[in-house]
């Protein structure tokens, strides 16, 4: 799956409640969460972000709060995917559990540029980065969580375990 | 090759003689547990599984805390999702208003979190029952659901981290302030994937209350669980709340740890951390002047007796400052009741502070005690991000209760001797 899209940076240590103020969660409709996305970081990100594009981040992305939500904001905001120096580790687990894409590469983090046009190889875990003309290696999955990227999210996997043993 | 008492604990719920640090197990969960806001979410992805029941109705722990009494009607619909599902699958342990608590508060107390147990919880703070001796750690809300399912789930093994902590406590230092100097020390990443592991003399001579405290905030640096060894203390607390036997366990003394940490207790002050980042503290003799509108004492992390009661203890007698709004949150009903039996109620109630019933409101910027644009607080709580209790432009600083209690007198951030 190839994905591409203009990029969007942020800061280290973007927590969840930046992601998807807990103000909001009242309610775990996707288009609601969407409409929050990124508030208390950025207001005006919900109407500038294009479907397609690629959240950038320094390290730790999504500390904080264990809530799925905030994977669920972002995915239904549009953005393809995120990447990132690194990001804490209930948010990585949550976003492969619900089919999020996210590259970790320090590579990646310290080169590209707020409206850099990205090409991602999500299966190669290749970074193009079509403006400044550079590529950049993202480190790959475990390979539990490649069976679970492979099969859709983590119910998917469970629902053919359950299958399994009945 | 000895093994750390997170790997003891996990080799053990993976039917395993050893694990060693990046294995990835399946591991037998002890109880798992969710709240009004991620419950809603674990339920219809757990509908979506295919099975017709939980694995086991005494061990899914439902307690709606987050909005509750539900500030809303969106919140309101969301406990009434978790309400129906506790009826229709017959759990034993879902606790309502007026019968629940702040869950990592409740948890400990009804005896559900013990010793050697593994647990997983869909809110970061699940990693308390660390203080218990537990292998806790939250998850998201499909992690749950899949649990929910399967009464297991997976884990890699996370390498361990020992933190000595050694020395006398300085008056008015408890848990709080330990924890915070800690991530002050090593950052809110200091301890990403890792397992904590809280140790030394000053850690055994630490009341309950106090370790609670510390191992609820071990996520805020990042990691994956914040454990103390049980000991003589854990295991009288846990005598009389038990409901089923348990396996307490202890780190060899060949255990290997990726990195120790020693600190001599007897240098640190009460500490506060500034906006917006739990890493950002520094002892309150270098706080400067910094005036507050509004002071939050509970939660999750300062919300049992012992804080009440330090809270109390500085409050007694005086009023808080004309200008701050104080607003004390018991973490259960049994904090609360006890809290009426000491007297606290009317020590808060005449120093002109606000109580409410058990909530994680404010502490989230759900209810109760939101802050307008440029309002600042100081809180007992755990997070202090941007926007965390309110506007978005509004300041959070986290202290223990006893800073907590004399700011509200002084309006501003001071140490209890100021004021006493």
């Amino acid at each position: 799956m190839k994905m591409q899209g203009q990029a969007w940076r942020f800061g280290k240590d973007v927590d969840t409640d930046l992601i998807i103020p807990a103000r909001y969660l009242n309610t775990s409709d996707p288009n609601e969460l969407a409409k929050h996305c990124m508030e208390d970081a950025d207001p005006q990100f919900v109407n500038k972000v294009k479907p397609g594009d690629i959240i950038v981040a320094e390290k730790n992305f999504g500390c904080g709060s264990s809530r799925e939500h905030a994977p669920i904001a972002i995915k239904a905001a549009g953005v393809a995917c995120v990447i990132a120096k690194s990001f804490a580790r209930i948010f990585y687990r949550n976003s492969i559990n619900i089919g999020l894409p996210i590259f970790e590469s320090p590579e990646a983090a310290a080169a590209i540029a707020e409206g850099d046009t990205l090409e991602v190889d999500a299966r190669a875990g290749i970074i193009k980065n079509l403006t400044k003309g550079e590529e950049y290696q993202a480190a790959p999955f475990p390979e539990f969580m490649q069976t679970l990227i492979a099969k859709g999210g983590l119910v998917n996997y469970v629902k053919e375990k359950v299958k399994n043993n009945a | 090759m000895g093994m750390t008492l997170a790997e003891k604990i996990l080799a053990a719920h993976a039917g395993q003689d050893t694990v060693k640090p990046g294995e990835l197990i399946s591991a037998k969960v002890d109880a798992v547990l969710a709240n009004d806001v991620t419950a809603p979410v674990a339920i219809q992805e757990f509908k979506k599984i295919g099975v017709e029941k939980v694995f086991d109705k005494d061990r899914v722990i439902l307690v709606p805390d987050h909005f509750t009494p539900n500030k809303d009607i969106k919140s309101a619909e969301q406990s009434k999702v978790v309400r129906e599902f506790a009826r229709e699958q017959e759990l034993t342990q879902y606790f309502e208003v007026g019968r629940m608590g702040i869950e990592h508060v409740l948890l400990p107390e009804q005896g559900l979190a013990l010793p050697g147990d593994v647990i997983i919880g869909a809110d970061s703070h699940t990693c308390t029952y660390g203080a218990l001796g537990a292998f806790a750690t939250g998850v998201g809300s499909t992690d749950l659901a899949a649990a929910m399912a399967l009464g297991e789930t997976w884990f890699k093994v996370p390498e361990s981290m020992k933190f000595v902590y050694k020395g006398q406590l300085n008056k008015w230092v408890g848990g709080k302030d330990l924890i915070l100097h800690t991530i002050g020390d090593i950052g809110v990443d200091g301890a990403l994937y890792r397992a904590m592991e809280f140790t030394g003399e000053t850690i055994r001579n630490l009341s309950l209350e106090g370790r609670l405290t510390m191992s609820n905030m071990a996520i805020e640096a990042g990691g994956k669980c914040g454990l103390i060894e049980a000991d003589e203390k854990t295991l009288a607390y846990v005598a009389k709340r038990a409901k089923r036997p348990f396996t307490a366990h202890q780190s060899d003394a060949d255990a290997k740890y990726l990195e120790i940490k020693e600190y001599d207790v007897s240098k640190i002050e009460p500490q506060v951390a500034f906006p917006h980042l739990p890493e950002n503290t520094r002892g309150v003799s270098e706080a400067g002047h910094v005036t507050i509108d509004q002071v939050v004492i509970g939660s999750c992390t300062n919300g049992r007796i012992e804080d009440l009661r330090q809270a109390a203890e500085i409050l007694q007698g005086k009023t808080v400052h004309p200008y701050v709004r104080v607003i004390i949150f018991p973490g259960s009903q049994e904090v609360y009741l006890q809290a009426i039996k000491e007297g606290l109620m009317d020590i808060f109630v005449n120093a002109q502070a606000a109580v409410s019933t058990p909530t994680c409101g404010p502490c989230l910027g759900g209810h109760m005690g939101i802050l307008a644009a440029g309002e600042r607080a100081v809180a007992t709580t755990n997070r202090n991000f941007v926007g965390r209790m309110g506007h978005p432009e509004s300041e959070v600083y986290l202290a223990g209760p006893a800073v907590a209690a004399a700011s509200a007198i002084a309006g501003r951030i001071v140490s209890p001797e100021e004021v006493l």
